[in-house]
């Protein structure tokens, strides 16, 4: 496969010996270049262990994984350094002529709609504006394979969803191929092509999603895709709470 | 603190970290009037000292009125005598923070920063630290004699600890997830401790640095008492041969002036260095 960015062959990890199950258990993961994977799990399945590994955190021990140079992550809490105002933390670790890597920085900020907020303290940015700047600080690395774990879970429903459709742009403009692990089953289908499911170390679910972009929650197939994947996840078709507790 | 004010039930995380307008405003404008009454206590006892001392009922041998310490200062400051002593003090206090600063420091990175140094310093620097530094004034004076060696060296060891103790501390309490993002922004080692880890040990080492500055003073007295020939200690303890209570009345004040001072100028080195703390920031 030429245009894999990410190969994953039979990933296993393992947090406490080999008497109980691992949390990953042979996994086989391919991810193509541009390709806007989701996956989707109960909380304490291995979302965020599958995501260290393909961002090179944790070591792999069992298993192969071939993983791109340029990776980038979005992490849940956002991470940014709160002595380094806004617009340093996004050139934080770019190398090159300081003017540049300046300007970099800045037209990262203006992508994600947060110019005005460059040269302002971590501290005083909403939840919103500071996932934003994690968002821009991972663009700017020009990353092949960008990493989202639950970015906007502490979100508000309307910043969430304002963050969902600037995500949707941004990887539209830049073709990352992305993995974003989300708890919400809509949020995984108005953005992916591809929804994983993962359930007892094992990847249960390969969901090839056809839907015509941009995505609404009323097109066709929509709610059917929906069902199938909440039935996945072991959770009944009338849904909202039974999301939440998937989280 | 916006939690308890939220009453819907969506997360509070779309918001500021920084408390409301109002309550900010409430904040600096409630320290005015408390900051007046914080004085009227001190200004009282002063006068009523003063009318004491005049009525007969303190005896102005034992303890000069405070008319009597403000002409002193003044006689003593216009004779060159006083800003000559402060000098000398200064210098010492200087001088010794000076090592003090370079030595904590040094020992501190090289603790925090690597296992190896921490197993090659932190060890004795805790058994040292048991030791009360003044019960070493003996061995000093057989080391390095009555002179300003050993003055300047009491200084140095009382300051050294507790910049040492919170530069090692902050450099050990640095947030794992924040070195954790560093590490894949493709920061290496040296990056890490210049944009992470000194950063987030500044604020505790800071607070080490003002505890330092207090023990610097006071080993400033102690060791000015050692046979000084100059010095605020030695004019205090010139004046107690001649029962000058005044004289040791503003050699008191002096180093009371000075510790506040001291004080003071940390704290403007934190209000612009931690400029970022919640705390501090306001909105532009
Ligand atoms: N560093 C670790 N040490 C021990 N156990 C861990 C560690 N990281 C994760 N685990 C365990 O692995 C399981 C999966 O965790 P995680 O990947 O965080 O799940 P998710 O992100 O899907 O909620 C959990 O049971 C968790 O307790
Ligand atoms: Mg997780």
């Amino acid at each position: 496969m030429g245009d894999a960015v990410v190969t994953l062959r039979a990933l296993t990890r393992r947090f406490h010996g080999s008497a109980v199950p691992p949390v990953l258990d042979r996994i086989d993961l391919t991810i193509r270049k541009g390709e806007f994977v989701a996956l989707l799990g109960r909380s304490g399945s291995g979302k965020t262990t599958l995501l260290r590994t393909l961002a090179g955190l944790d070591p792999v021990t069992e298993g192969e994984a071939s993983l791109p140079e340029r990776r980038a992550v979005v992490f849940q809490e956002p991470r940014l350094m709160p002595w380094k105002r806004v617009w340093h933390n996004v050139a934080l670790g770019l190398r090159g002529e300081a003017g540049t890597i300046r300007e970099r920085a800045l037209s990262a900020l203006r992508e994600v709609e947060l110019s005005h907020r460059a040269t302002a303290w971590p501290l005083t940015l909403s939840g919103g504006e500071a996932q934003r700047t994690g968002l821009a600080r991972a663009l700017v690395r020009e990353p092949e394979l960008l990493l989202l774990d639950e970015p906007f879970a502490s979100l508000d429903a309307l910043t969430r969803l304002r963050m969902q459709s600037l995500v949707a742009e941004l990887w539209q403009a830049h073709r990352p191929a992305v993995l974003l692990v989300t708890h919400d089953v809509e949020e995984a289908l108005l953005l992916a092509d591809r929804v994983l499911v993962l359930a007892q170390g094992h990847l249960v679910e390969d969901l090839s999603v056809k839907l015509p972009r941009p995505r609404r929650r009323s097109a066709e197939g929509f709610d059917a895709l929906r069902v199938r994947l909440l039935g996945t996840l072991g959770v009944d078709e009338d849904g909202h709470d039974a999301t939440a507790r998937a989280a | 603190m916006s939690v308890s004010v939220d009453l819907t039930a969506q997360p509070a995380s779309d918001r500021p970290a920084a408390p409301p307008a109002a309550t900010r405003h409430g904040f600096i404008r409630l320290p005015k009037p408390s900051h007046l009454r914080r004085f009227l206590v001190p200004v009282l006892l002063v006068l009523s000292w003063q009318v004491a001392a005049q009525a007969g009922w303190i005896s102005t041998r034992l303890m000069a009125p405070p008319l009597d310490i403000a002409a002193a200062a003044w006689s003593l400051t216009v004779t060159g005598e006083l800003p000559y002593h402060l000098l000398v003090s200064l210098q010492r206090v200087v001088i010794g923070l000076a090592i003090a600063i370079f030595a904590g420091v040094s020992l501190g990175l090289t603790a925090g920063l690597s296992k190896l140094g921490e197993d090659a310093v932190d060890a004795s620097m805790q058994m040292l630290r048991a030791l009360p530094f003044l019960a070493l004034v003996p061995l000093f004076i057989l080391w390095f004699g009555i002179g300003e060696t050993t003055k300047i060296a009491l200084v140095a060891l009382g300051a050294t600890f507790p910049i040492y103790l919170t530069l090692f501390g902050g450099i050990r309490g640095v947030d794992p997830k924040l070195l954790e993002a560093g590490r894949i922004l493709g920061l290496d080692r040296a990056g890490q401790i210049r944009h992470i880890i000194l950063p987030a040990a500044l604020p505790q080492a800071l607070v080490g640095l003002r505890y330092g500055l207090g023990t610097a003073w006071l080993s400033l007295v102690v060791g000015e008492q050692i046979n000084a020939t100059a010095g605020i200690g030695f004019l205090v303890m010139d004046a107690r041969e001649f029962l000058r209570t005044d004289v040791i009345l503003v050699g008191l004040l002096v180093y009371a002036l000075l510790g506040l001072g001291a004080d003071q100028l940390v704290r403007m080195v934190e209000r612009r260095a931690l400029a970022w703390r919640p705390s501090l920031v306001r909105e532009g």
